[in-house]
This record gives structure tokens, sequence and C-alpha cells, in this order.
């Protein structure tokens, strides 16, 4: 296949990485397996709360995917040149991501053999329809985009013109991967913790916090396991990017405080005491939410000192908070918190069981593997030049 | 005009090209002919509703008549576990379903006493509005929101939308879970939502829904909302009535006396 052949040429540790992927993988497939014959059952939703840890991860990914316009728009809009060596791995991250939140809806899907109904009756009305045209839609841009650079660079030429065109479609569609996200939930009636006009910028402060957090992280290991520098220069960069992000998305989210907590309206205040709090003696999601805060904040304060910041020791650090806890807000306590208290007032609580975490690990470790492949077959074509 | 034999050929060709041609198209849009009475009582349109008299509901303390017939009709499965439940109408305290209703100083009537919860069939079902597939839509001409289990692909989207908690998802196979089967209904599968259907297959059949004919105390008042001069009707003009969430404006065409 294209390229694939410097994916199947490493070192013994690479292929350890390999196999331990693979191995989880397999683990997360037999458990999709016994799924399959069992049904949702096997997982800790319930009538009351209808979606959990896999709708959540979707959302939390199409935000890591969503972030490549980070580096692209920077890079092809204002000619910023740091991010030159950078854009290809943001935008194969994209198509790792995408895949995983296709993957992610498709494991929620009660009868997945029935999924291309969606394509067979399309109905633009709804908000999936939309998320399936957006989704199947940046994974295409990406993957072309990604693909196209890369064999260029390979041949050592300058690429196509015709691409540019496309790079810079892919900037507002992956605006619009989010937006749409974000209007499966805060479109719903009767769903309070979701209705809110903040939620699409939420997302995608969030999403442009977490993603290049996510993406300085990857630098950093291939700069350990690849010998690949990303530049200083460039690093130091997304950190202003994740900076920028996160204080807006903290303040987006003091801002939901502020509308529930001094309106006292009921229906709006439930949720985030439920969250936060705990409601009728169900305290498990508050631990994992104030984590999330103490993280943000102290993300925060490492990203705000600019000599935090620039260090090689904490920028790290700070990368790991942002990501964390973001995802502990996104990828947990965001949907599970929209269902909870129900619109009856009932207070269920909701555990993931073992088979599902496993299927959880199991779509991470695809990612995990994809973007390994992608990034060696990158690096690898780079190294040759 | 000479008509020649050729002539003649052409023109009875095409005569039978002709009626073979309009047999074929019949034949194909068989379904659509047949619908089409259906489509055309659309102009006239009914709204299917239901009226719970909550003064008469529950003379008898502990009753669940209504969701007994629903659950033997639709073949409803019991699951112990309240987490995989799937019910269709059922009892709830008014306090939870009402919560704004109350006051801190008014003791309400009935508090504390279950009121019947089945799918309001909204006039403007949010269910319908984010089904992907088309697989719940409001029925045109009686206003029932009806469901495909066959086209459901089990995303829970609806379950989301629904304001009302009146859906279901087959978490697990539900045929070993029904007490005793009724041939005369689906079963359906895991991996499928599934609601109340106003009995739809009993009105086809000039029948009133099982849990209207299971009340004793004629609890449960069923019609068409839209004739002034239904049952439905004459009652909501005479007495208060509540509808759930009317504030989100879904227009619920369940209305509950009190």
């Amino acid at each position: 296949m294209f390229m694939f052949e410097k994916a199947i040429v490493g070192s013994r540790r690479y292929w350890v990485w390999i196999l331990c992927l693979g191995a989880i993988i397999l683990a997360g497939f037999l458990c999709y397996l016994r799924q399959l014959a069992h049904g949702l059952a096997i997982t800790g939703l319930s009538r009351d709360v209808t979606w959990g840890l896999y709708i959540a991860q979707f959302t939390f990914f199409v935000g890591v995917a969503a972030s490549a316009v980070m580096v692209v728009l920077p890079y092809y809009l204002h000619d910023y040149k740091q991010f030159g060596r950078i854009t290809i791995l943001g935008e194969f991250l994209a198509v790792g991501a995408v895949t995983m939140c296709m993957l992610f809806i498709f494991v929620d899907m009660g009868q997945p053999s029935r999924v291309l109904n969606v394509m067979r009756y399309p109905t633009p009305w709804s908000l999936m329809f939309w998320d399936m045209v957006s989704l199947g839609g940046y994974l295409v841009l990406n993957a072309l985009i990604s693909l196209v650079m890369l064999s260029s660079e390979r041949k050592g030429v300058s690429p196509p013109h015709w691409i540019k065109p496309i790079i810079i479609l892919s900037i507002p569609w992956a605006v619009s991967i989010h937006t749409v996200t974000a209007f499966l939930y805060s479109g719903l009636p009767g769903r309070t913790f979701w209705m809110t006009a903040v939620l699409a910028p939420r997302f995608l402060a969030s999403a442009f916090a977490a993603g290049p957090a996510l993406l300085i992280l990857l630098c950093l290991i291939l700069r350990k396991v690849a010998g690949f520098d990303a530049g200083r220069e460039a690093i130091h960069q997304l950190g202003i990017i994740v900076t920028y992000a996160m204080v807006v998305n903290v303040f987006l989210v003091a801002m939901e405080f502020f509308t529930a907590f001094y309106s006292r309206i009921p229906e709006h205040l439930e949720h985030f005491r439920y969250v936060f709090l705990g409601l009728d003696g169900n305290y498990h999601l508050a631990p994992w939410m104030w984590l999330s805060a103490v993280l943000a904040l102290a993300a925060l304060a490492l990203l705000l000192v600019p000599g935090w910041r620039n260090s090689p020791r904490l920028l790290p650090v700070a990368c790991v908070f942002v990501f964390v806890s973001l995802w502990l807000d996104k990828g947990l306590g965001l949907i599970v918190g929209g269902f909870t208290p129900s619109p009856l007032g009932a207070v269920t609580t909701y555990t993931p069981t073992l088979p599902e975490a496993t299927i959880v690990l199991g779509v991470w470790a695809i990612g995990a593997l994809m973007i390994t492949v992608f990034y060696k077959i990158a690096l690898s074509v780079r190294e040759a030049h | 005009m000479k008509i020649t034999r050729k002539h003649f050929l052409q023109l009875s060709g095409l005569g039978l090209l002709a009626v073979v041609g309009k047999k074929a198209v019949r034949a194909i849009t068989g379904a659509a002919e047949t619908a089409a009475p259906v489509a055309s009582r659309g102009k006239t349109t009914h709204r299917l509703g239901m009226v719970i008299d909550l003064a008469k509901c529950r003379q008898e303390k502990g009753c669940d008549a209504c969701a007994k017939a629903c659950n033997a009709a639709h073949n409803i499965p019991q699951f112990a576990d309240r987490a995989h439940e799937v019910k269709w109408i059922w009892n709830q305290p008014f306090e939870t379903v009402f919560p704004l209703v109350q006051t801190d100083y008014t003791r309400q009537a009935y508090a504390g006493s279950p009121i019947p919860l089945l799918c309001n069939h909204c006039a403007n079902p949010p269910c319908v509005r984010v089904c992907p597939t088309q697989a719940t839509w409001k029925r045109e001409d009686d206003g029932i929101v009806m469901m495909d289990w066959h086209r459901c692909i089990g995303c829970r989207y609806c379950m989301a939308a629904c304001p009302y908690g009146s859906r279901s998802f087959n978490w697990q196979d539900p045929r070993p879970a029904i007490a005793s089967l009724n041939p005369d209904f689906p079963t359906r599968t895991k991996g499928v939502v599934e609601k109340c259907n106003f009995c739809e297959e009993r009105l086809a059949r000039g029948q009133r829904p099982a849990c209207v004919e299971a009340c004793k105390d004629k609890a449960l008042v069923f019609g068409d909302l839209a004739d002034p001069n239904s049952e439905p009707r004459q009652l909501l003009r005479a007495r208060f009535a509540l509808q759930r969430e009317p504030e989100l404006g879904t227009s619920p065409s369940v209305y509950y006396l009190v």
C-alpha cells in the first residue's frame, strides 16, 4: 500500500509498542463480540442514563480531531513557517481521532448492522445525520490532504496547486464538526444541562486546548523515541494556543456556573449540583469533577506564568493536566450530568462496566495504532531526505 | 386516411405496449396506490389524544390494570433490573410528574399518589425531529407518533430528546422476559427503542386502546382532540387539565384532569 512499507520496518521498541496495542485491540474486540451477542446490557447504561462512556469519548475526540485546525490555520493562512514540520502531525492526528469518533458511535449502536440506514434514509432535520456528513467529510479531507502533502514531500516536489483550496476548506470544516456535535446536545428540550448557547463555543475552546496539548505531548514523545525535533518555537507557539484556549474554556465554564447558581432555577441548578456536589446521596461523579476543576486551575497557573510555560519540564505537566481535566469534564461529566437527574427527577448511578471500559480502551488503541503508523511513515519519509 | 397493413400493425403494437406498460406501472406502484386512500384521509386531520381523570383513577389503591393490559397486549418484557426496564404505560408519583404544580403551603390532593404515564404523542415531537433514520414519525392523519422497529438503529437519540422519559430501549433480548406471548403483536429484538403506540393495531381493528378498555373506573378517555364534540374535548371544556411540561412547546396529546 501507499508508503505503508515504511511502517513495517522498525526498532524492537516500535514492535513491542505495536504488539501491546494489538493486544488491547484484541481484548476490546472480544468484549465487543460479547456486546454484540448480549446487547448493550453488558454496559453500565440504563433507561435513565442512555448514553455513557462511548458517546462521551466520541464527543471528546471530535474536539481532538477539530484541533488540527490550530496548526493548519497558522501555517496555511498566516504562512507561519514554524508549524511546517508539525502540520502533517496535526492532520494525521485528526484522521486518527475522527476514526475513533466513528468507532465510538458504532459501538454505541443497538443495531450496528443497520447503521447504513442513516444514509439510506437521509434525514436533514436530524443533527445525527449532519454529524455523519461532517465527520465523514472531515476524514476524507484530512486523509487526502495528509497523503498528498506527504507524497509530494517524498518526491521532493512542491504540493499540487489544487490541494490549497481543499486545505482552506478543511479549516471551517474543522469548526463545523465540533459545532454540529454540540448541536446534538444543545437543541434538546428538557435537557437543561446541555441547553446553553455557549455549549458549541465551549466545545471549541476545550477542543483547541486539549488537542494542541496532546500534540505537544506527542511531539515531545517523538523527540524521545524517534529523534524528531518539532522545533522549540513551534512547541512554544502551541503552548500559547493551549493557554488562550484553556483561558477561554475556563471562562465559559464559569459563565455556566454563574447562570445556574445565581439564577437558582432548580432545573438548571440540579445538574450542576449532581455533577459537583452529588444529589440524593449519589456522589460518585463529584470527586472526578473536582479533580477536573483542580487540574484545570493548576494547568492555568502553569500556562499563564511565562517562565513556567516555557520550561521544558513544566510544559508537559501542564499539557497532561489540560488533557486529563478536559477529558474528565467532556468525556465523563458532560454526558452523564446531562442525563442525571432524569426528566422525572430520578438519580441513577452510571458506572461503566469492565467490558465497556475494555471496548473503550480497544478503540483508543486503534487510534493510537493509526497515529503511530502514520507518524512512523511521515518521519521515515522526512528522514529519507 | 388510408390505413395500410404496416400502419395497422404499428398502431396495434403501440396499443399493446400501452396496456402492458400501464399494468407494469400499476404493479410497481401497487404499494403506493393501496396507501393512497390513507394519505388522502390526511386532509381531514384527526388528532388522537387521551384525557386521564385523576379523580376517577386509583379509586382502588395500587391498581395497575392499564399497565397490565398494555404489557400483555404488546409483549412487553418484565425485567427485574430497573436499569433495563421496558415500559409503555406505568405509574409514577404525582409530584415527580408535575413537580412545579406543588407549592410549599398548599397540600396537593394528589401528592404521593401514583398517576399513569405514557407517550404524550406530541403534536411537535422532539423524538421525531432527532431520529436520523425516520424510524419514528408522526402519522399525518391521526397524529400518532409511530415507530418502525425494523429501521431503528438503536442510537437512542430519541431517548435523549424525549423530555418525558417515555421511551425504552431493549438493552438485551426481550423475548425470554415476556410472561405470556400475544401472537397478534410483534415482539422486538435487542438494540431497538420502543414506546406506547396508542394501540394503533387495535384502532385499526376498530377497538379502543387496551389501557382504556382495562380501566374499570373509566378514568382514561380516548378520542379525537380535533373534533370539538369528542368525549375528551367535552371533558377538557368542563374541567381544568394539566399537560406535562407544555412550556417545552411539544404540545402533548395526553391531558390530566385534576
